[in-house]
C-alpha cells in the first residue's frame, strides 16, 4: 500500500456497482485492477435502475464518475462478455482463466449507429426485460460504457448475409471473432457478482409470471426509466393502458422458506420510491401496498415518512394470499388485513412484486469460491462484496465495496 | 512548458460530409497560428492515430486539438501521455445535432474554442509540500479499533484517540452479542470477545492509543494536520496525514421518554441498562431484585416519532431478539416484543426466525401508548393496533425500552477543526446529526477533505456493519494521505493534478472565496487576506467562479480561458438568429447533452456549449464579456441543489445561482433584460428533455429580441 511497495494485482469478478467501487477505489491507492464482466457493458443492475432512493437522483450520475475514473486511471483493465472459467494457486499467486465472449464488434467502432441501421433482425431486449426489441446489431442502451455495439449472434437472420458488416465503413464488424481464453496471474479475488431478481414463475401464489399485469419490480424500473421500453410512460404491458390503481405485494418470494427464506433488504424501500414514480407522473393514480413489515432502517425512515403522508397511498399489513388475472386484464389480490383479521380482496390495473434478490451464487458459482445458500463466502485471498454475499441496497454495497478493496489489497501483500 | 500546438480534423462519422474543412484548416493556421492542422478520415483508428503520433516524434508536438468526438468515448484511443489533449466534440456537438445547414458554423466556433483552451492551457504541475501519512482514529469502539488496526497492518502509523479510560466503546459495555457468523442457531448469544482486539491494537507498534483523551483541535490540512490531542491533565500536538471519525453513539435520553414509564417507576429500563443488569447476573428487576418473569420490550421507545428522534436505529429490534435470549436463560420467564415492525433486513431475518421458534418469546406488532403501574412493582403497557386486539394491557414486572442511537456528532463537533468555516462536519443538520455523506454511490464522500466518518457516527448500524465501514474509511483515508503527498486530488478528481494558484498581489480580501468555497479550503490570516490550504482544495474551482478580480487560476482552467472561448464565438448577423451560450457542468449537464446528441436528437442552433468542472467555478465576468459583445441570452445547466442536492461539489450550481441574483446590477448597468440569463437544474437522465429546455429558452430570448450590443 504504501507507494514503494510493488502494487497488487486484483482481479475483480463483476462490473456492476459493488465491483466498480472496489476497483476503482483499489486502483486510486495504487494496486492494478482487472475487471471481469459478464454482460457487455459496465454498472450492472444500477445501471437498469431509474432512480436512487432516497435522494430520486438518476444512478447513470455515479456510474459517469466511476467511468471516469476507470477512464482516467491507467491502472484498471476491463474485459466485458467475459467469465471466469478456471481459478488457481492461493493468495499472492493465483491464477486465473477468463473467457471471452464474442462481441462481434471490435474496438473501432464509434457508435455511428449504421450497423443497426442495417440490421434486419430483431431481440428481445433483455435490458428492459424481454419488455421491447432490439436490433440484433445494438448498443445495451444510450448511455452504456463502453459506447460499443454488440451483435447478438442467435438473433441474426441466417439470410441476410453480412449487411451489418457492410454498413460499418469503420471496419468495426468482425463475425469471424471467437471464443478467446485469457490467462491471469493475480494476488487476490474480489467477487461483485451481484444478484438476479427472484424468479416470479416460482411463485404458484403469486400467479407463476403468468399474469401479465403482475410485473416485478425491476421491470418496474425499467418501465419508468427514460430510456426503458416506454420512454418512461408507466403503462401496464397486457394493452399498453396508463395506470390508475397499483397494488405492490412485498415479499414476494422474500421471507418465505419454500423461496428466499431471508429478506432481500431493498424490496421495501424500492417499493416507496416506485410509489413516487407512479404517483408524480400521475396525481390521480391511487397505491397501495401489502407488506409484513415496512423495513426502512435508519434514516430512511424519512422516506417512508413522505410517501406515508400522501393520502392517494394506502399501506396494509398482510401478506398476498393470491394473485389473479380478470378477463379486463385487471389484477385482483387476496390477503388477509393482518390487523383487522378481515380477508381484503381488491382489483388493480397493474400489480408491481416486490420480488427478491437472489444471489448470482444461486444460479451459477465460480471455481474456487466457496457458497452458502447461494451466497458467496470469504476465502483467504477472496472477498466477496455487495449482494453475492448479503442483500443490501446501493450505499452499503459501496460501503462493502471500499471495504473490500483494502483487504484484496492487503491479501497480495504476503508475496 | 513550451507549446507546440496540432489540430486533428476527423472527417468520419459523418464529419466530413457535413462541413467544409478548408476554410476552418486556413483559419486555424492563419489567424489561429497552430503550426501543424492535418485531417483523417477515421482520426480513432491506428492510422490517425499513428499520425498523430508520429507529428508527436517528428515535429515535437506536444498540445493536441483533437476536433473529432466527445471526451466521453475514445478516451483510450486519443491518450497521449506527456501531451495536452483538448477534444472538440465536433460530432455530437456540430453534427449529429445540428443540421447541415448549420453545421458548418458550429464546427468552426467549437474547433476555434478549442483551439484557445489549448493555447491558454497549461500541463498540470502538483503542489507538492511536506507530508505525513499518519492516521488519526477518534474513537476507540469497534469502529474505531477496527479502522485504527486495518491502517496499522496496511504500514501505517495510527493515533487512536479514546476519550474513556478504555477501549471498546459500547460493546465494552454488552453482556452478550450476535452470532456474527451464520447459521443464526442455538446458542443466538455469544461471548463479545473484544479482549483480543483491544490487546492487537494496544500491542501494535504501528498504533499509539491516547486513553481519556479528546481531539482538542485539528489545525492544517490534509497531510499536514496539527492535532492537539489533551488526556490526563496534559496536552500534545501531533502530525497527522488523515483523520478518522469513529466516535460512535449515544443512547437517546431516557428521562425524556415519560410517558413510557422511564424514571417514573424503577422496573422500567432502557436496553442499555438491560445489558449492565445482565452483565451482574440473572436479570433481576431493580426495585426489588426479584427475577424478572414477564419481561416486555417496547421497540422504537423515543424513535420513528417527530417528538423525538425521527429516525430508526436499525440495530434494536435485533437487540431486544437477542436480550429476549437473556430473559429465556430463565426457563420459566417469557419475553414479549411489542413493534412497530419487526426490521431484521437481509440475513437477520434467519435471526428472527430462530426467536420465533422459540414459544418463551411473544412477537406482536403494537403501537404502544403508554406504561402504566400495576400491582407488586408490576407494569401495565397500554397499545393499540396490535395482533392481540385494536387496544390491549399487557402486565409485565420489568418493561425494557429501545431507546435509539444518537451519533457523538448530534451536539458536539469532536473533530474540533480549526477551520474558519466550523469545528465541525457541515450539513449534520440534513442527516439528524449523523456524519454521513449525501451520497449514495459515494460513501466517503466528505465536506472535509481527509476526513472521513465511520460506524454508527455516520449511520445507525450494527457491530458487524461498523467493521466494514471501518475498513473502508481506512481506505478512504489512506487514499487521502497518499494523494495529497504527490500533489493529486481526492474524489471525485482523484486523477487531478492542478491546484488553484492565485495571483496574491491583485486580492482585495473580499472574503468571497473563502465563504464559498464547498470545502473550507481556504482560510485568512490575521489581517483578513485569504490564503489556500491545497491539501483540503478538491480542484472544483468554486474561488474561480466567487472571485471578482478573476485572480484565481488552474493551470488547465481559468477565467481568460473561459472567457476568451466565448469571445472568439461567432455572433450571427441577423437580428433574428440570435447566439446563446449553454454553460454546463461537465458530470451531469454535459452527458446528458452528448447523449442527446448521441441519438441524433437536434439542438438549437443558436447554442454554444461550454462545459465547465462544475457550475460554481462560473465567474461573473463572463456574463458581462459575453454580452457586451452581443450574445443575447446565457443558459446555465447544472445539478440540482437543496436538501438533496446532487452536485458533488456541494454547492456548485447553487453558488451559480446565487451569483446570478446578484448580475442584476451588471445587467443593469448594459440596460439588458434579467431574463437573458437562466439557470436551469439538469440531471445526466434528462438528454430527452434537455433540447426543448434549450429550445424554450432560446424562444424567450427570441421574444426579449436582440442584444442592443450586436453588431456594436
Amino acid at each position: 500500500m504504501q507507494s514503494s511497495d510493488k502494487p497488487s494485482r486484483i482481479l475483480v469478478i463483476g462490473g456492476g456497482f459493488s465491483g466498480l467501487t472496489t476497483a476503482v477505489d483499489a486502483a486510486e491507492s495504487g494496486a492494478e485492477v482487472i475487471i471481469v464482466e459478464k454482460n457487455s457493458y459496465l454498472g450492472g443492475r444500477v445501471a437498469q435502475l431509474n432512480k436512487y432512493f432516497p435522494k430520486m437522483c438518476p444512478p447513470v450520475c455515479g456510474l459517469e464518475i466511476n467511468f471516469r475514473r476507470i477512464k482516467t486511471n491507467p491502472g484498471i483493465q476491463c474485459y466485458t462478455m467475459s467469465e471466469v472459467t478456471s481459478v488457481s494457486g492461493g493468495p499472492g499467486n493465483y491464477d486465473v482463466t477468463i473467457q471471452r465472449h464474442p462481441r462481434y464488434v471490435n474496438d473501432k467502432c464509434t457508435a455511428c449507429n449504421a450497423c443497426a441501421e442495417a440490421c434486419p433482425a430483431m431481440r428481445a431486449n433483455d435490458f428492459n426485460f424481454g419488455m421491447d426489441k432490439t436490433k440484433a446489431a445494438y448498443l445495451p442502451f444510450n448511455q452504456a460504457f463502453p459506447q460499443q455495439y454488440v451483435i447478438d449472434a442467435k438473433a441474426c437472420k441466417k439470410d441476410c448475409g453480412t449487411s451489418c458488416k457492410e454498413a460499418c465503413v469503420y471496419g468495426a464488424i468482425d463475425l469471424d471473432m471467437k471464443v478467446e481464453t485469457v490467462s491471469l496471474k493475480v494476488d487476490s479475488i474480489v467477487v461483485a457478482t451481484g444478484w438476479n431478481p427472484y424468479d416470479a414463475a416460482k411463485i404458484e401464489t403469486l400467479g407463476s409470471g403468468k399474469v401479465p399485469n403482475a410485473i416485478s419490480n425491476m421491470q418496474m424500473e425499467r418501465l419508468a426509466a427514460p430510456n426503458g421500453p416506454t420512454g418512461g410512460a408507466i403503462n401496464r404491458p397486457s394493452d399498453g393502458k396508463p395506470v390508475q390503481k397499483i397494488a405492490f405485494v412485498q415479499c414476494a418470494g422474500s421471507r418465505d422458506e419454500n423461496h428466499l427464506a431471508f429478506c432481500s433488504y431493498i424490496c421495501c424501500m424500492a417499493s416507496l420510491k416506485q410509489t413516487l414514480y407512479i404517483r408524480e407522473k400521475n396525481p390521480d393514480a391511487e397505491v397501495s401496498i401489502f407488506y409484513i413489515d415496512m423495513r426502512t432502517p435508519g434514516r430512511y425512515e424519512k422516506f417512508l415518512n413522505q410517501v406515508q403522508a400522501d393520502e392517494k397511498v394506502s399501506f396494509i399489513k398482510g401478506k398476498v394470499a393470491k394473485i389473479k388475472k380478470t378477463k379486463s386484464g385487471d389484477v385482483t389480490v387476496t390477503a388477509e388485513d393482518m390487523l383487522s383479521g378481515d380477508k381484503v380482496e381488491k382489483t388493480f390495473d397493474m400489480v408491481v412484486l416486490a420480488t427478491g434478490m437472489e444471489p448470482a451464487g444461486a444460479a451459477q458459482q465460480l471455481p474456487g469460491v466457496n457458497y452458502i445458500e447461494g451466497f458467496a463466502a470469504p476465502g483467504a485471498g477472496i472477498f466477496p462484496t455487495g449482494c453475492s454475499r448479503n442483500p443490501m441496497d446501493v450505499s452499503k454495497s459501496a460501503q462493502d465495496a471500499t471495504s473490500a478493496a483494502l483487504k484484496a489489497i492487503h491479501a497480495g501483500k504476503g508475496r | 512548458m513550451d507549446k507546440k500546438l496540432a489540430l486533428y480534423i476527423c472527417k468520419g462519422c459523418s464529419i466530413g460530409e457535413s462541413i467544409k474543412l478548408e476554410k476552418i484548416e486556413t483559419v486555424s493556421k492563419n489567424k489561429m497560428k497552430v503550426p501543424v492542422v492535418r485531417n483523417h478520415e477515421t482520426l480513432c483508428g491506428t492510422e490517425g492515430i499513428a499520425m498523430i503520433k508520429a507529428d508527436i516524434a517528428a515535429e515535437g508536438v506536444n498540445t493536441l486539438v483533437l476536433a473529432a468526438c466527445s471526451g466521453r468515448v475514445k478516451y483510450e484511443e486519443f491518450d497521449f501521455p506527456g501531451c495536452i489533449v483538448e477534444r472538440v466534440p465536433v460530432r455530437e456537438l456540430a453534427v449529429w445535432s445540428q443540421e447541415k445547414t448549420d453545421a458548418q458554423q458550429a464546427a468552426e466556433d467549437y474547433i476555434q474554442m478549442g483551439i484557445i483552451k489549448a493555447q491558454k492551457g497549461d500541463m498540470p504541475e502538483p503542489y507538492l509540500m511536506e507530508t505525513v501519512k499518519d492516521i488519526l482514529v477518534i474513537g476507540g469502539g469497534v469502529a474505531g479499533m477496527n479502522a485504527a488496526l486495518q491502517s496499522a497492518n496496511s504500514g501505517y502509523k495510527v493515533v487512536l484517540v479514546e476519550k474513556e479510560a478504555s477501549l471498546g466503546g459500547f460493546s465494552a459495555k454488552l453482556y452478550k452479542k450476535i452470532p456474527t457468523t451464520l447459521p443464526f442457531k442455538e446458542p443466538l448469544i455469544v461471548d463479545v470477545d473484544l479482549e483480543p482486539t483491544i490487546k492487537s491494537v494496544e500491542s501494535n507498534e504501528n498504533i499509539k492509543v491516547f486513553k481519556s483523551a479528546k481531539v482538542e483541535k485539528i489545525e492544517g490540512q490534509p497531510g499536514q494536520f496539527d492535532v492537539t490531542i489533551s488526556s490526563n491533565g496534559s496536552s500534545e500536538v501531533v502530525k497527522i496525514g488523515a483523520v478518522i471519525l469513529a466516535a460512535g453513539w449515544k443512547p437517546y435520553d431516557a428521562t425524556r421518554l415519560g410517558h413510557l414509564g422511564y424514571g417514573r417507576f424503577k422496573n422500567v429500563v432502557t436496553q442499555v441498562e438491560l445489558e449492565e443488569i445482565a452483565k451482574k447476573g440473572a436479570i433481576a428487576r431493580p426495585s426489588d431484585g426479584k427475577p424478572a418473569k414477564k419481561v416486555a420490550f417496547v421497540q422504537c421507545a423515543g424513535q420513528r416519532d417527530a417528538n423525538h428522534l425521527p429516525y430508526c436505529s436499525a440495530m434494536c429490534c435485533a437487540a431486544s431478539l437477542k436480550q429476549a435470549k437473556y430473559v429465556r436463560q430463565d426457563p420459566d420467564a417469557i419475553a414479549m416484543i411489542l413493534y412497530k415492525d419487526m426490521r431484521t433486513p437481509g440475513r437477520t431475518e434467519y435471526y428472527y426466525k430462530e426467536a420465533q421458534n422459540d414459544p418463551g418469546v411473544m412477537l406482536t406488532k403494537a403501537d404502544v401508548s403508554g406504561v402504566s403501574e400495576a400491582p407488586d412493582g408490576n407494569l401495565y403497557v397500554e397499545m393499540k393496533d396490535s395482533l392481540l386486539g385494536s387496544s390491549v394491557k399487557l402486565e409485565a414486572d420489568l418493561v425494557v425500552l429501545a431507546t435509539g442511537m444518537v451519533p457523538a456528532t448530534a451536539d458536539d463537533p469532536v473533530l474540533n477543526l480549526q477551520y474558519r468555516q466550523g469545528p465541525g462536519l457541515p450539513d449534520l443538520e440534513l442527516f439528524n446529526g449523523f456524519a454521513d455523506s449525501n451520497f449514495i454511490c459515494f460513501q466517503y464522500e466528505t465536506r472535509r477533505t481527509g476526513v472521513f466518518a465511520a460506524g454508527a457516527v455516520r449511520q445507525p448500524m450494527n457491530m458487524t456493519e461498523a467493521q466494514e465501514d471501518a475498513t473502508g474509511a481506512a481506505l478512504k483515508a489512506i487514499q487521502s494521505a497518499e494523494h495529497v503527498a504527490v500533489g493529486m486530488s481526492v474524489h471525485p478528481r482523484a486523477w487531478d493534478l492542478t491546484f488553484p494558484d492565485p495571483m496574491m498581489t491583485r486580492c482585495t480580501s473580499c472574503k468571497r472565496c473563502t465563504e464559498e468555497c464547498p470545502f473550507g479550503a481556504i482560510d485568512e490570516d490575521e489581517k483578513g487576506t485569504p490564503f489556500f490550504k491545497p491539501g483540503r482544495c478538491r480542484r472544483c474551482a468554486t474561488c474561480m467562479g466567487a472571485c471578482p478580480e478573476r485572480i484565481v487560476s488552474f493551470k488547465d482552467y481559468h477565467v481568460d480561458m473561459i472567457g476568451s472561448m466565448m469571445k472568439s464565438t461567432s455572433i450571427p448577423d441577423d437580428e433574428d438568429e440570435p447566439r446563446v451560450f449553454v454553460i454546463c457542468c461537465e458530470n451531469d449537464a454535459y452527458p446528458a447533452i452528448d447523449t442527446a446528441a448521441l441519438q441524433k436528437m437536434k439542438l438549437d442552433p443558436a447554442a454554444r456549449f461550454i462545459t465547465l468542472r462544475c457550475l460554481g467555478s462560473m465567474n461573473l465576468v463572463w456574463l458581462a464579456d459575453a454580452f457586451s459583445r452581443g450574445v443575447d441570452g446565457m443558459l446555465l445547466m447544472g445539478c440540482k441543489f437543496g436538501d438533496n442536492y446532487q452536485c458533488h461539489f456541494a454547492k456548485g450550481s447553487e453558488l451559480a445561482n446565487y451569483r446570478l441574483g446578484k448580475v442584476q446590477e451588471t445587467l443593469d448597468r448594459l440596460q439588458l433584460e434579467a431574463d437573458r440569463v437562466k439557470l436551469v437544474e439538469v440531471a445526466i437522465d434528462e438528454y430527452g428533455k434537455v433540447p426543448q429546455m434549450i429550445t424554450d429558452f432560446v424562444d424567450k430570448i427570441k421574444e426579449i429580441g436582440p442584444n442592443p450590443f450586436k453588431g456594436m
